[in-house]
């Protein structure tokens, strides 16, 4: 399976029952995948005319209480920005699906990860986050894509599976059924028509005088909430590593590949990879700097999520950064011989 | 005999229902409402209960009795 | 059929129906649906009226318990505080596609949305044309002024020629800023669009005709019959910089000899 059919299939196991989508590459895989399996499971796709469509019909969708979902890559997902921050203002619960490209502007089509400022920090107007979750393999955008579904739920925000081209289109065996169930919540905030009970209002306008205020320190507490809830991230030999490397998503299964070509070479070489963009895992940073001297930060762009690990180390080790822009893909050599460099 | 009762305070003195009320019932007031305007008033005489006066107000602010 | 529960509903500013005697009945007061508030709108602002007749529709109906509505971006964006039944705001223009998402997963709930001439014939333009070329099963009440009333009057697409606006101050010229655009009849080539008629509030018998559209839009969607929408012609009396009576007589004389009045399709 395809890492783009894999992130549908996540979904329909999640009960997504609602799923708008427009045509971009390299996601493309997903939207028919899904115009494919929620046909055959009786539930809702549309394509959408346009990406600003397609993130307001996902807000209607979650305005009516129903898991839904929408997907496009890096120029789209600019356009699906204001709806994005509709719904976190709106507190409504929703999964979006980066698979970046090469930016900016059109670009290209091929893997990029220049899309983690516009993830982490919020995106949109506003202040506000999402749940930013980086896979890095085809199992993972199965997993977390169905684990974004119950998260965006239990925070009434929505979550972003941040991929890119490359695990998009990338070919693996997963395991299907796990056996876990979704958690579904009650959602007495949604709009069913109000039989039996008073009018819902959905909205993010706040007029009086200090109520915005009082709605965003609400918002804060949840992604305080969220901070000390839902950071995960995976650690290699951080204990006694001289040289830490951190790396997100595709790029991860390189730099764990050039990771082992040092220590097979007798360098004390280790990893910190992590899972959820935001909230970021300051803390595995932290730990790994009573041993580390070095930190060599690894992206797919011109060094983004440099800034947070530079943030976490905090003055404690250097931080040295290895990135490729506009499609260009590092290859283990290449971060071997940084790694070598550096030692 | 059918009349109406106009809620001075509601009125915003748009006086779309001393246009529309076909027997020119309603007159502007001489007095000042809470808002400051002079709000419409049912003058009396012989309302036929039409309801064209309560369709028309954007407000909400005229009762037509029988 | 009246639902049980509307009476706990905050209704407490309504000024409370006097019945002098047993024989005073009320020929006309105020639908259950509509909140007894007064509401926040200009002195002869047709939003207004328009707000009743929805109120009036739905609760004629009894469907008050089933309908989510969308509120725009614009003077109605409250809406919410006078509309005793489900609200959702929606971005700036992007009412018919958020209606389209709950529609979708509720097909049993009466789903319309509320919409300005700016929020749908400029910025949710793309929205309109598409949520009506899918057929979606659901009713649209555009009010058009012809002006973007909530940011301070300026042109919209709708804006006739020669009409003065916080943008177009020697009035909206044809060669520079284009022509008024008339929706309902770009919507009725679509074979989606089912029902489309243009009204107006200017007067009460123009009333009384658009509480007849809004009624039958609403049986369309309640039949399942598809897409259907209304255009009311109102005032603006504070943008148009007139009385509210020179303001009707101006959707009278002028207005609705542009935009003519009547069922523009129906099947």
């Amino acid at each position: 399976m395809c890492g783009n059919d894999a992130c549908g299939e996540g979904a329909v196991l999640a009960g997504c029952r609602f799923y708008a989508g427009y045509p971009i590459t390299p996601q493309n895989e997903l939207t028919a995948y899904m115009a494919k399996r929620m046909n055959e499971t009786g539930r809702v796709f549309i394509q959408a005319e346009s990406e600003l469509a397609a993130i307001n019909m996902v807000f209607g969708a979650a305005a009516a209480g129903m898991r839904a979902m929408t997907s496009s890559s890096s120029p789209g997902i600019s356009l699906k920005q204001e709806g994005i921050s509709y719904m976190v203002g709106c507190e409504l619960p929703c999964v979006v699906v980066n698979v970046q490209r090469g930016g900016p502007g059109l670009g290209n089509i091929a893997p990029s990860q220049g899309d983690y400022f516009q993830s982490v920090k919020g995106g949109g107007h506003g202040d506000y986050k999402l749940i930013v979750l980086a896979p890095s393999s085809v199992q993972e955008l199965l997993d977390y894509t169905f684990l974004a579904f119950d998260l965006a739920d239990k925070y009434r925000n929505p979550a972003l599976i941040l991929g890119d081209g490359l695990l998009g289109q990338m070919m693996e065996p997963i395991q299907i059924d796990s056996g876990i169930q979704p958690k579904f919540i009650d959602k007495p905030w949604a709009l069913t028509g109000c039989k039996g009970r008073g009018p819902n209002i959905i909205k993010s306008l706040y007029l009086g005088d200090g109520v915005l205020e009082e709605h965003n320190k609400k918002l804060q507490e949840k992604f305080i909430l969220m901070k000390e809830s839902e950071v995960r991230a995976e650690t290699f030999h951080t204990k006694d590593s001289e040289i830490v490397l951190v790396a997100y998503g595709s790029v991860a299964r390189i730099a764990k590949a050039a990771m082992e070509m040092a220590r097979s070479r007798g360098k004390k070489c280790g990893m910190i990879r992590p899972i959820t963009l935001w909230p970021f895992p300051d803390k595995a940073i932290e730990e790994a700097c009573n041993a580390a001297r070095k930190f060599l930060v690894v992206e797919m762009s011109a060094g983004q999520m440099l800034e947070d690990v530079r943030l976490a180390v905090n003055g404690r080790a250097k931080v040295d950064f290895y990135g490729r822009m506009g499609g260009g893909v590092p290859t283990e050599t290449e971060i071997f011989q940084r790694i070598e460099a550096m030692a | 005999m059918p009349k109406i009762k106009i809620d001075k305070d509601r009125c915003k003195g748009c006086y779309l229902c001393v246009v529309n009320c076909p027997n020119g019932l309603i007159k502007v007031s001489k007095t000042l409402n809470v808002k400051g305007v002079k709000p419409a008033v049912f003058s009396g005489g012989k309302c036929t209960g039409c309801k064209m006066c309560a369709v028309i107000c954007p407000d909400g602010g005229i009762i037509v009795y029988k | 059929m009246r639902p049980k529960n509307r009476k706990t509903k905050k209704r407490k500013n309504y000024p409370a129906i006097k019945q002098s005697n047993d024989t005073t009945t009320v020929l006309f007061s105020q639908p259950a649906s509509l909140y007894a508030v007064e509401n926040h709108y200009c002195a002869g602002c047709g939003h207004g009226i328009v707000h009743r007749l929805v109120c009036e529709a739905i609760d004629e109906f009894g469907i008050r318990e089933r309908v989510i509505a969308v509120a725009p971006v614009g003077c109605a964006v409250i809406a919410y505080d006078y509309w005793n039944f489900d609200v959702t705001e929606a971005a700036h223009g992007r009412t018919p596609a958020v209606a389209t998402g709950i529609k979708r997963v509720r097909p049993n709930n009466i789903v319309f949305t509320y919409q300005g001439d700016g929020d749908l014939a400029a910025i949710g333009t793309a929205e309109i044309i598409h949520a009506a070329n899918r057929g979606e099963n659901i009713t649209i009440i555009f009010v058009n002024n012809g002006v973007y009333g909530m940011t301070g009057g300026q042109m919209a697409p709708t804006t006739l020629a020669g009409q003065r606006t916080a943008t177009t101050i020697h009035g909206r010229s044809l060669r520079r800023e284009g022509y008024p655009i008339k929706i309902l009849e770009m919507l009725a080539v679509l074979p989606g669009t089912k029902y489309l008629e243009r009204v107006s509030v200017h007067s009460a018998h123009e009333v009384l005709r658009a509480k007849r559209a809004i009624s039958k839009a609403f049986k369309m969607q309640i039949d399942n019959k598809g897409f259907s929408m209304v255009e009311v012609l109102s005032m603006c009396p504070t943008y148009w910089d007139m009385t509210p009576i020179q303001a009707a007589d101006r959707i009278k004389n002028e207005v609705s000899t542009f935009y003519p009045l009547g069922v523009i399709k129906s099947c």
